[in-house]
C-alpha cells in the first residue's frame, strides 16, 4: 500500500465520471423513468381534462409543455442532489480535491440528459392530446428550443440545487429560489414553442428571437454557474 | 511536523468548537482523540481536512497553511466522517470505480483496496443500499485505501463493524503506517484504540491537551 497523492485527473475526466455516475443511478433507480415522467404526462393529462377545449389547447399547448418541464424539473433536481447528500457523498467530493466546476458540469449535463428525455414525451404528448401540427421549419425551431432552453434550466437547476443541497427545509426552499429565476426560460421557451407549433397564426420565423434569449440566459448561468457552484457547496 | 496546530479557533453553528486547540503530530504516528461527545474531535479532523474556515491562529497541515488556502490540502488527505460518503444505488465496485476515476488511481488499486477490507466478489456486486452497517464502513474505508491519502482522518472508523472488520481496520491502518502515512482517529472504544494508536490527544471543550 502506497501512500503518496494519485496522479492529478483532467477536468473532462471529472465531468465525464460524474455524468456517467449519475447517469448510471438514474438508470439503476428509474426514478425520472418511473415517477417523473408519469407525474408531467398526468399534467399534461389534467390540463387537457381542464381545459377540454382543442382551439384553447392548441394555443397555450407550448405553456403546458414548458410549465410541465419546470414542474419536473424540481423534482429532478432535488433527486439529483439527494443521491449526494445521502451518505455524505458531497462532502467525500468536497475532500477529493477536485474542481468542483467540474462536477457542476457533469452534473448539469446528466440534469440535462434527463430533461431532454422529459421533454420529447411532453412534446410528444401535446402532438398527440392537444392536436398541434410541426412543419419541418417548426421542426428545426423547435429541436434548437429544446437544447437551448434544457442547457439554461440545467444549468440553472444544478446552480441552485447545490445552493439548498445542504439546507434547511430544502424541500420547499428549491421552488421559492428556482421557480422566479427561471421565468426568463418559460417565457422565451413558450413563445419559441407557440411559434414551432403555429399557435394562434403565430409565424416560425418569430420564434428565433426569443432562442437568443434562450442561448444569453444559458450561457449566462453556464458561467456564473461554473464559478460559483464550488463557493456554494463550501459553504 | 505533518500537522501543526497553534491557538486554532474554528466557529461551527455560532459556536467556538475549536477554543484556541495548540498541537502538533509527526509523519507515521497514530493518534487517537479522545473526549466526550460534543468536544470538538469532528470539528478538529474537519479542520485538518481543510473543510472548516480557521478564524485565528495558525494551522499547518502537510506543509499547506489552512489560514490561506484550506483547498491544497484536500488532495492529500482521506476523511472517513459519520456518514460513509457512498452512492446507495451504485454496487460496491462501481462506488470504487467512481471514486477512482474521480481521483486517477487504477483498476488494480480498487481490486488490492477491496482485497484490504475484505470486500468479496459477492459483495462487489452488491448494491451499498443491501449491505449490513459494517459492510458499507469497510466499503468506505476501501475508498480511502485507494485515493492513497497522506493522512488518515477517520471519525469514529470501528462503528457498526463486527470483531473480524475491526482487526481487519486496526491491520489496515498500521499497514498505512508503515507505507508512510499519518492517522488521526477519534474513537469511543478505548481499549481497542489504544491498543492501536501510538499517541494520545484528548479533546475537552474545544482544547487539545496529550492524554
Amino acid at each position: 500500500m502506497k501512500s503518496d497523492s494519485s496522479m492529478p485527473v483532467s477536468k473532462g475526466k471529472v465531468v465525464t465520471a460524474v455524468f456517467l455516475k449519475d447517469v448510471q443511478i438514474e438508470l439503476r433507480s428509474r426514478v425520472v423513468t418511473n415517477q417523473v415522467l408519469p407525474f408531467a404526462g398526468l399534467v399534461m393529462v389534467m390540463f387537457a381534462f381542464a381545459l377540454d377545449n382543442d382551439d384553447v389547447l392548441q394555443r397555450v399547448a407550448g405553456g403546458l409543455v414548458w410549465l410541465a418541464t419546470l414542474f419536473s424539473l424540481l423534482i429532478i433536481v432535488q433527486r439529483s442532489f439527494a443521491i449526494d447528500t445521502a451518505d455524505g457523498a458531497l462532502d467525500s467530493l468536497r475532500v477529493a480535491g477536485i474542481e468542483l466546476s467540474a462536477v457542476f458540469f457533469g452534473k448539469a449535463i446528466a440534469l440535462a440528459a434527463k430533461l431532454v428525455a422529459l421533454e420529447i414525451v411532453l412534446i410528444f404528448s401535446a402532438l398527440v392530446l392537444y392536436r398541434v401540427d410541426v412543419n419541418a421549419t417548426g421542426v428545426v425551431l423547435l429541436v434548437t428550443c429544446v437544447f437551448c432552453a434544457t442547457s439554461g434550466l440545467a444549468f440553472v437547476g444544478t446552480l441552485y440545487g447545490g445552493l439548498t443541497a445542504g439546507a434547511k427545509g430544502r424541500e420547499t426552499l428549491l421552488p421559492l429560489l428556482l421557480l422566479p429565476v427561471v421565468a426568463p426560460v418559460l417565457i422565451a421557451a413558450t413563445r419559441a414553442t407557440e411559434a414551432a407549433f403555429g399557435s394562434g397564426g403565430a409565424q416560425t420565423s418569430e420564434g428565433w428571437a426569443w432562442i437568443g434569449l434562450l442561448a444569453v440566459f444559458a450561457a449566462v448561468f453556464g458561467v456564473g454557474g461554473s464559478l460559483a457552484f464550488g463557493s456554494l457547496i463550501d459553504e | 511536523m505533518i500537522v501543526s496546530f497553534s491557538d486554532v479557533v474554528v466557529v461551527y453553528d455560532n459556536f467556538p468548537a475549536l477554543a484556541g486547540a495548540t498541537f502538533e503530530i509527526s509523519r507515521g504516528e497514530i493518534v487517537l482523540l479522545q473526549g466526550p461527545n460534543g468536544a470538538g474531535k469532528t470539528t478538529l479532523l474537519r479542520t485538518c481536512a481543510g473543510l472548516l474556515p480557521i478564524v485565528r491562529g495558525s494551522a499547518n497541515v502537510l506543509s499547506c497553511d489552512l489560514t490561506s488556502d484550506r483547498f491544497s490540502v484536500r488532495k492529500k488527505v482521506g476523511l472517513l466522517g459519520h456518514a460513509n460518503g457512498l452512492f446507495h444505488d451504485l454496487t460496491v465496485e462501481e462506488n470504487m470505480s467512481f471514486w477512482s476515476r474521480l481521483i486517477g488511481t487504477s483498476d488494480q488499486d480498487v481490486k488490492t483496496a477491496m482485497q484490504i477490507m475484505g470486500l468479496s466478489d459477492r459483495l462487489c456486486t452488491t448494491r451499498v443500499a443491501n449491505l449490513s452497517a459494517g459492510q458499507k464502513r469497510r466499503c468506505a474505508l476501501a475508498t480511502l485505501i485507494v485515493r492513497r491519502a497522506q493522512l488518515w482522518l477517520l471519525d469514529e472508523p470501528h462503528a457498526g463493524l463486527d470483531t473480524q472488520g475491526r482487526d481487519e481496520l486496526d491491520k489496515t491502518l498500521r499497514a498505512a503506517r508503515e507505507a508512510g502515512a499519518t492517522v488521526m482517529f477519534a474513537s469511543h472504544e478505548i481499549d481497542r484504540a489504544r491498543n492501536l494508536a501510538t499517541r494520545s490527544l484528548m479533546v475537552a471543550g474545544g482544547l487539545v491537551t496529550e492524554s
